[in-house]
């Protein structure tokens, strides 16, 4: 099966930092692919690399079989990459059925065709009821979703998600594992997740790449890389993650 | 709920007109339609009500509000400061009064030739802001450059007579030429009414449409917006060239109801100010405030002349420490302006954005 997406010594330096060092990596159609590291790994430059926000120094990032480094975000966008922000960052002062509508314009040049899919969205995130609201005014999981909605509204063939769990509650990862496990095995969309909550990246990564200073120090499935013994030592601590949960 | 009610409408259009305007009144209530259906009639039947006077005022508050919804486009809709509207509202002026006076060109006819030059004028500044870079307070300073580079410029520019002025010729008239716009007042109140409603419903529908739902998000988070997949270079730039190409039409109508220009009014930093103030003070963003805007501002400042000359003051710049108190007001009790407030307290619910 060729990859999807496929990085090879993909780098990038910030004057004398070193952020993202020869960093390779296959992502097949379909999976769910975890990134994970500690603050300052490299994980959201590798993010913004992939998705146009910044070129990077060295190396390929080619998508479906082309080279897609370097070129602008609304472009890679365009050609079936969409994001979400580790800050979110929805449109503030439009309502939310309008932040997603935005997304769904992207293939239809019809608003009423749009507004209709937004809405399919929206309720597939559990947003549809708040949909007449200004977005500036949502709490932070519901603008979460809302980030995950206007990205899937672009018809997006991989989607790339920073961080959505960040600041969830329990229940709420649990929804949001819930609607990207559907998303991903029931939809087919392939997801890059960077993420921190280990309970989320155990139930939902088919595979694993961890960061440390800019250069991937393990692949591979998730159970195998909780125990190995450079991740645990960089990032996870000594205390063994509970797998299971 | 968006229910249709087109086909509900007080008056009875014929059936064509009414499939066009139907996308325009989708979402639109009945109370929003019949109070601006109430204040249409008062601004038809107004040259009957009024003095010759007020009739002059009510045009400059049309053009003022015609021109404040032309730049509302860019800057309420897609979020890019111009400070230097004076320019595509100049070069209007200056072409079509040209064409005028030198072959008797119609300015309908001259229009045609004015929209394309002020929509590539607007290409250009948007072109060298957004291609490399040039952004927020930047970008306000490149438009005021230009519109400077244009005062300059006719002010030495020997076809327009430079700075001893272009004038229109005029004669009395036994009727009014709406063709070449020669006539009395009430005849200009109604060519400045029909474009401010036209520029209104025009606004309107682009705000519905996809480019606008794309302006406003480059307005919201340009970096959102080319996350989603908005090539934000490509709308900035038809926000500029659509509010220019609107604006030219405005400068049209300025040289055929003034018969004179100079460039150092025509292109002057304060035109452009005057024609942001409106959107400003009424509600940026907003399809009414622009309007609603003009009447406040200029009919404030209208009345403070009348006072003053009835109390026998007579101070220069009155006008503009108003406009300057106003301004205040407006940014530090309703930061949104007037209308957002106003509607919530009419019971206007839908955004009349």
């Amino acid at each position: 099966m060729t990859a999807l997406l496929s990085l090879k010594r993909v780098s990038k330096r910030f004057r004398g930092l070193v952020a993202v060092d020869a960093v390779s990596f296959d992502v097949p159609p379909g999976e769910l692919f975890a990134i994970i590291g500690p603050n300052g790994a490299g994980k959201t430059t590798l993010f913004n690399m992939i998705a146009g926000a910044i070129a990077p120094d060295e190396g390929s990032i080619a998508f479906a079989g082309e080279e897609i480094a370097g070129l602008p975000a609304d472009v890679v966008c365009r050609r079936g990459i969409a994001r979400t922000f580790q800050i979110v960052r929805p449109f503030p002062a439009l309502t939310v059925e309008d932040n997603v509508l935005v997304g769904a314009l992207l293939h239809s040049h019809d608003v009423g065709a749009a507004r209709r899919r937004a809405q399919d969205m929206l309720r597939r995130l559990d947003l549809f009821d708040q949909r007449n609201r200004i977005a500036a005014t949502l709490t932070l999981p519901d603008r979460k979703r809302l980030e995950v909605a206007r990205a899937l509204a672009t018809e997006p063939r991989l989607l790339l998600l920073d961080e959505v769990m960040a600041g969830l509650r329990p229940t709420e990862s649990d929804r949001m594992v819930a609607i990207l496990r559907d998303l991903n095995r029931g939809g087919g969309l392939t997801i890059i997740l960077i993420e921190h909550v280990m309970r989320a990246v155990m139930a939902l990564a088919s595979e694993v790449l961890v960061l440390d200073h800019g250069t991937a120090i393990a692949q591979g499935k998730p159970k195998a890389v909780v125990r190995d013994p450079a991740v645990v030592q960089s990032y996870l601590g000594a205390e063994p993650v509970d797998a299971a949960h | 709920m968006t229910g249709k009610i087109a086909d509900s409408s007080p008056d009875s259009r014929p059936g064509k007109s009414a499939r066009v305007l139907e996308p325009l009144l989708q979402g639109v209530s009945r109370r929003t339609l019949a109070l601006l259906g109430v204040l249409l009639a008062a601004l038809l039947i107004a040259p009957w009500l009024v003095s010759d006077y007020l009739i002059t005022v009510l045009i400059v508050i049309l053009y003022l509000a015609f021109t404040g919804q032309a730049w509302n486009i860019m800057m309420g809709f897609a979020g890019q400061l111009s400070l230097g509207h004076a320019i595509y509202a100049g070069l209007g002026a200056y072409i079509a009064a040209l064409l005028f006076a030198r072959f008797g060109v119609a300015p309908w006819l001259g229009f045609l030739v004015v929209m394309p030059v002020a929509a590539a004028c607007g290409a250009i500044i948007g072109f060298l802001a957004f291609r490399f870079g040039v952004a927020g307070v930047y970008f306000a300073i490149l438009t005021i450059a230009f519109a400077e580079f244009a005062r300059i410029g006719f002010d030495h520019l020997a076809i327009v007579n430079a700075s001893a002025g272009l004038f229109l010729p005029v004669a009395q008239y036994a009727h009014n030429d709406l063709w070449h716009l020669r006539g009395d007042p009430t005849m200009f109140y109604y060519v400045i009414l029909a474009a401010t409603v036209i520029a209104f419903l025009f606004c309107r529908a682009l705000l519905m449409s996809r480019v606008g739902y794309f302006w406003l998000a480059i307005r919201e988070d340009e970096q959102a917006a080319r996350a989603t997949g908005v090539d934000t270079f490509r709308y900035k730039m038809s926000a500029v060239m659509i509010s220019a190409a609107v604006t030219s039409f405005g400068g049209v109508f300025y040289a055929f109801f003034y018969n004179n220009l100079f460039p150092e009014q025509v292109f002057n930093i304060s035109r452009s100010i005057e024609i942001i103030l409106g959107p400003i003070i009424g509600g940026l963003g907003t399809l009414f405030g622009p309007i609603l805007g003009a009447f406040v501002l200029t009919g404030l400042a209208e009345t403070l002349n009348a006072a003053m000359a009835a109390f026998g003051f007579d101070l220069p710049g009155a006008k503009q420490v108003f406009y300057g108190i106003c301004l205040l007001f407006v940014v530090i009790a309703l930061p949104e302006g007037i209308w957002p407030w106003l509607a919530r307290r009419i019971g206007v619910t839908e955004r009349l954005r």
